[in-house]
């Protein structure tokens, strides 16, 4: 993302919209810029923001003789007044960042948009995880911290040591050039994203093992780590197995999404890739 | 769906908010989805969400491409529920949120009755979702737990902030977009219904709740924690 200086007049909205704050006003040109190292390419002040278009020359000039009189500005928050905002052409290694930072972008290894994944969302038709099973979603970076992917192959390097097998249907799995080791392509690993999930499965008998893994691995990997643990209820629709583990380990339970089994299957043939725009919210 | 499943709180603090969302299986069954799509949002009216969503097009709270500059007295702060259901144009996920639990029960038990076939989840609390199921009648299918956030969580914002941000898990709306609002709040620049508005705008999924999201505005607006 860039900013076009000949058009922006530095009312800084933008610079709270950036979830990396990664967006001030430099002093010295009086300009908004984007730090790019930071920048993750989520679009959101792009996308996010109205746009109006007025005038530069004007606002700027309105704005100093406001400032003069020491007034103060009460705009709308959420505008950019002179629509200042321009994508770049992205190019890889770069454009993951896009692709893990923008939920309106499909990732290409898996078709869908988010953070590309299903998980147990439609675990009634994919029979992704079993009764005695436990899918484990490690999120890094969320809520608003973002990450790095080397930092995020520290997780993924202690998670191949350990023997479990990587989610197939995964955009952090299909960025490893050595799936059985857990290592990601070299030329990714100094790019920062928003967020990205990666996806195990294990018995549920491991299920305190990866916890424990995940918990002594987490003090070396510079952001915040989001844990999801999916599971197959019994034909109760209970489940009496994962959840008592979990609060025996000292987790209260809050919040789930629960999948409540109302998907069918209906077509046996896979899609063709243009065909699927599904995201993943 | 983890963009619903972190959000920040104990599970008292979801009683108003009830996320159920619609989503075709890549292969398995979204060949065909999309009238069936229009049909679970179309349903969701009656029981009068707070917010509707596709995961492409965005919420019922969209960003202005073209604003006119006298647009800022008079801001329109409708959701627009109809652009979401005709906006449906290809297999995605969809999402209806309410306030409360008796219409999330009433539209569950409805989407049960049109056998739809697409793949529903409730996202709220694991108390909340398995009463839906139960007065819907139906057995819980899988679950996904959310274990809360860890590692360097002290590089997270302070509990309000974060109440409101994780509201997108996506992360759209910034640690300081949402600090701005609790600020403007409190200083008496904007309601918490504006304040909300602004934010539920970033939201690219329709998924943001403007109801919870007044209230934890409110609550700021006397002590922020």
């Amino acid at each position: 993302m860039k900013i076009n200086a000949s058009k922006c007049v530095a009312c800084g909205n933008c610079t709270y919209v950036c979830p990396m704050g990664a967006i001030y006003v430099d002093p010295v040109i009086k300009r908004a810029t984007i730090d790019s190292n930071e920048c993750v390419e989520c679009y959101t002040c792009f996308h996010g923001m109205s746009q109006e278009h007025l005038n530069p020359t004007l606002v700027r000039g309105m704005r100093k003789i406001f400032q003069m009189m020491r007034l103060r500005f009460d705009p709308e928050p959420d505008v950019c007044p002179t629509a200042a905002f321009e994508p770049d052409e992205l190019v890889w290694p770069r454009v993951v960042r896009r692709a893990f930072s923008d939920p309106r972008v499909p990732h290409e290894s898996t078709g869908v948009q988010g953070r590309g994944t299903e998980e147990v969302k439609t675990n009634d038709v994919s029979g992704r995880v079993k009764e005695g099973e436990v899918g484990f979603t490690i999120e890094f970076g969320r809520p608003g911290v973002g990450v790095w992917f080397h930092e995020i192959q520290k997780m993924t390097w202690a998670l191949a040591k350990a023997g479990v097998s990587f989610e197939k249907k995964n955009p952090i799995t299909s960025l490893m050039s050595d799936v059985p080791t857990g290592t990601l392509r070299a030329d990714i690993l100094n790019e920062k994203i928003m967020s990205a999930i990666v996806e195990i499965k294990v018995t549920v008998d491991r299920t305190e093992e990866i916890i424990h893994l995940v918990r002594e691995i987490e003090p070396q990997v510079d952001t915040v780590i989001a844990l999801g643990v999916g599971v197959r209820c019994d034909s109760e629709g209970e489940d009496t197995v994962v959840a008592p583990i979990l609060e025996r380990m000292g987790y209260s339970l809050e919040r789930a999404k629960t999948n409540i089994g109302l998907g069918r299957i209906t077509q046996t043939e896979p899609p063709k890739q243009e065909e699927l725009a599904g995201a993943i919210m | 769906m983890t963009n619903t499943l972190h959000r920040y709180g104990n599970a008292a603090s979801f009683y108003d908010d009830y996320v159920v969302f619609a989503i075709p299986s890549r292969g398995k069954n979204d060949k065909g989805s999309v009238p069936k799509l229009k049909k679970f949002l179309e349903m969701a009216l009656p029981f009068k969400p707070v917010n509707l969503g596709d995961a492409i097009h965005g919420g019922a709270l969209r960003p202005c491409r073209d604003m006119h500059p006298t647009s800022h007295w008079n801001r329109d702060m409708t959701p627009d529920f109809r652009a979401v259901i005709d906006g449906v144009d290809a297999p995605t996920t969809v999402a209806a949120v309410f306030d409360s639990r008796v219409s999330a029960e009433d539209f569950v038990k409805t989407v049960k009755e049109a056998d739809l076939g697409l793949c529903v989840n409730i996202s709220t609390s694991i108390d909340g979702a398995e009463q839906c199921c139960q007065v819907a009648g139906i057995p819980r299918h899988s679950i996904g737990y959310s274990l809360g956030f860890q590692g360097k969580t002290e590089k997270l914002p302070n509990t309000q902030v974060l109440m409101l941000t994780t509201m997108c898990g996506h992360g759209m709306i910034g640690t300081s977009m949402a600090k701005k609002m609790i600020d403007w709040v409190k200083e008496g620049r904007r309601t918490p219904e504006q304040a909300t508005t602004y934010m539920a705008r970033f939201c690219s999924c329709g998924v943001y709740n403007p109801a919870r999201a007044k209230r934890i505005l409110e609550d700021a607006r006397h002590s922020t924690k």
